[in-house]
């Protein structure tokens, strides 16, 4: 703007200033600036293309062992812990499964449990979060007893022990079919006990925001409580649980893959990382590399996801750009 | 303060009982019933003779009834026997606590002398090339799954090597010629791989948390006072830095115990160290229930009061925390 005159409101007072000053960002979007300091955290990048790469295979799976001819769950008994060949590249398991081909399907598997445990804890999660924190009182501290308490037991035994639950004896999963019970199950069981980090951090965002002028705009021009909560709060909290979502799967399938190996996850023949490891003990003298490469999968899975959610932690920060 | 802490205890009580009836709930929902089994054992076993022995044994009441009086066996200290053992729970419970106390506290300790020298020096050579080979070190730490890591050291130290026993507690019949040191040094040999594991997880996340502690501190207006003031560098960095970088750190270290105790469930089973962990995987599997609820009742209620300690430390240790 050339003139020195600025423009007035209706009371005299110069009006807030349309355009931003100039800036060497201004043309930038947040989006932008996100995904410009995403690109500079090697690791996250890294791990990007990492996890691009197994979910895809996790797609593919079907069309992967259809080129090869191999079908995940065919035992051949008389070639039990076969060698590295053209026919079973990593070679076979104790009843003679193709190793490879079960890798696979349990990257199918233990990726969907994980994704899906996360995305369905952190909607739990955001709903308890911001319902406790905008209504506070009573619901606040019901909710967040009820947070505080699950976060305080001891997770591993607990999980064994919910685990342990013959499906077959409960209502609602006594109508899934056998097949896939014990995927159903293990998603169920990881939910319950995977959603109150978010909450905690949802209900601590809304606390902050919810005393902010266009929550009170929003208040006066008529909207209700829910419509705040779903129109306002969720999509300005959104950025700190993106964060913690990509934290959640990491450890998701960590526990999907222990509770797997304890033989109380995922029941075979479904193949997954964790139950491929099932009879690991057994093996480590007679076939250890069967023992190893499962587990260095769940590491390198959980080891990006783990590199992922700190890159988007510091690109997700605005206190942290580096401008 | 004293009501602070009265009000979580108590909170502590009414969430152990919660849980206690959640699990012995649970308990009936697991495949499996003794009874049931013990009758297909038995051609003589009519469903009648069954049906008899459940009323003898008041499986015939609801659920809240026999939790209840449960409950009541257990406040006047009777824990019950044991289905596959065939002794009390205290006798078998005790033991075992003792052991995994060792595996947990070892571990606390070697954690603790490793983790926050580490923690402290890679925040303050942030950057450099052994700041970024640790925290590739740190990641892998958390992400590894503990089982895993168990079985690679298996693998590579009993296996391989043969350096050290793969699994186990003690040397089975090796009392007798033993004296106390030899003892010792047999259960420290069984102990190596099971506290190696443990302690490698517990070491990465706290070699993090202290990390990033550390810088956040650092930044501080009152570190740049104390180095305007003139301070010596090394005064700054471990009386007015790593002092205030540690008040977290306390608390990290108070869950980290809890977190350990729980842990130890999969390790213990993997290296089948006897502790309680071992014991409520054990008995779940074998439909021994009293012994699962006792054991898994004492240890969430260890890691509890750990977590009790953590907040009451932390609002101990940083006056800017109120206790309400």
């Amino acid at each position: 703007m050339s003139t020195t005159e600025k423009p007035l409101s209706p009371h005299g007072i110069p009006a807030a200033q349309e355009t931003p000053p100039a800036d060497i960002h201004a043309h930038k979007s947040m989006f932008q600036l996100a995904i410009g300091q995403l690109m500079e955290h090697r690791m996250a990048v890294v791990s990007l293309v990492v996890i691009c790469f197994f979910v895809l295979v996790a797609l593919g799976a079907n069309l992967i062992a259809n080129s090869l001819g191999i079908d995940p769950e065919a035992q051949d008994i008389l070639n039990r812990y076969g060698p590295w060949s053209a026919e079973h590249w990593l070679g076979t398991d104790e009843v003679g499964r193709d190793v490879f081909v079960r890798l696979i399907f349990g990257t199918r598997i233990s990726l969907m449990v994980a994704f899906v445990v996360a995305i369905a804890s952190t909607m739990i999660g955001i709903a308890v979060g911001a319902l406790a924190g905008y209504y506070g009182g009573v619901v606040d501290m019901l909710l967040m007893r009820l947070t505080d308490s699950l976060l305080a037991l001891p997770t591993i035994p607990i999980l064994i022990i919910v685990a342990s639950i013959d499906p077959a004896r409960v209502p609602f999963l006594d109508t899934v079919s056998a097949e896939n019970v014990s995927i159903v199950k293990m998603i169920f069981v990881l939910m319950i006990f995977s959603w109150m980090v978010q909450a905690r951090l949802v209900r601590g965002e809304v606390l902050a925001i919810k005393e902010q002028e266009y929550v009170l705009a929003a208040k006066t021009s008529g909207m209700n409580g829910m419509q705040i909560i779903l129109k306002e709060l969720i999509p300005n909290v959104i950025t700190p649980v993106i964060v913690s979502v990509t934290l959640g799967i990491g450890s998701s399938i960590l526990f999907e893959a222990a509770l797997s190996f304890l033989g109380l996850g995922i029941q075979p023949p479904t193949p997954s990382w964790g139950n491929m490891l099932n009879n690991a003990q057994e093996i480590v003298y007679s076939a250890p590399l069967l023992a190893v490469i499962p587990g260095l999968l769940i590491l390198i899975i959980t080891m990006s996801f783990n590199f992922l959610g700190d890159g988007l932690q510091d690109a997700l920060d605005p206190k942290a750009i580096r401008r | 303060m004293a009501a602070f802490i009265a009000r979580r205890l108590i909170q502590t009580v009414i969430l152990i009982l919660l849980l206690s009836f959640a699990s012995y709930w649970m308990m009936g929902l697991m495949p499996g019933d003794p009874l049931d089994v013990a009758c297909q054992a038995n051609p003589h076993c009519t469903p009648e003779n069954l049906e008899q022995m459940k009323k003898n044994l008041g499986l015939d009441q609801p659920i809240h009834v026999r939790y209840f009086q449960w409950l009541g066996d257990l406040m006047r200290g009777d824990l019950g026997y044991s289905r596959t053992y065939r002794l009390p729970v205290t006798e078998i419970l005790g033991p075992r606590l003792v052991n995994t106390l060792y595996l947990s506290g070892i571990s606390l300790l070697l954690s603790l002398i490793i983790a926050i020298p580490l923690g402290v020096y890679t925040s303050l050579r942030q950057n450099s090339k052994i700041d970024y080979t640790l925290n590739m070190f740190a990641f892998a730490g958390i992400s590894v799954p503990s089982f895993w890591l168990a079985l690679m050291l298996i693998i590579t130290f009993a296996v391989k090597l043969n350096w050290l026993p793969a699994s186990g507690t003690e040397t089975i019949g090796g009392d007798g010629m033993m004296n106390s040191f030899e003892i010792a040094l047999d259960r420290i040999r069984y102990l190596i791989l099971p506290v190696t594991t443990l302690s490698l997880l517990t070491i990465a996340s706290w070699v993090r948390y202290t990390r990033a502690k550390m810088l956040e501190t650092m930044r501080n207006d009152y570190i740049r006072t104390a180095r305007a003031k003139g301070l010596s560098e090394s005064r700054v960095i471990y009386r007015h830095g790593l002092r205030n970088a540690l008040i977290p750190v306390v608390t990290v270290v108070a869950l980290g115990f809890s977190g350990l105790f729980s842990g130890a469930v999969i390790t213990e089973t993997v290296f089948a160290y006897q502790g309680a962990g071992k014991l409520i995987f054990d008995s779940i599997f074998a439909n021994d229930y009293n012994v699962a609820m006792c054991s898994f009742i004492v240890t969430s209620l260890c890691v509890m009061l750990m977590n009790l300690v953590a907040d009451v430390l932390y609002a101990y240790l940083d006056p800017r925390i109120s206790y309400h």
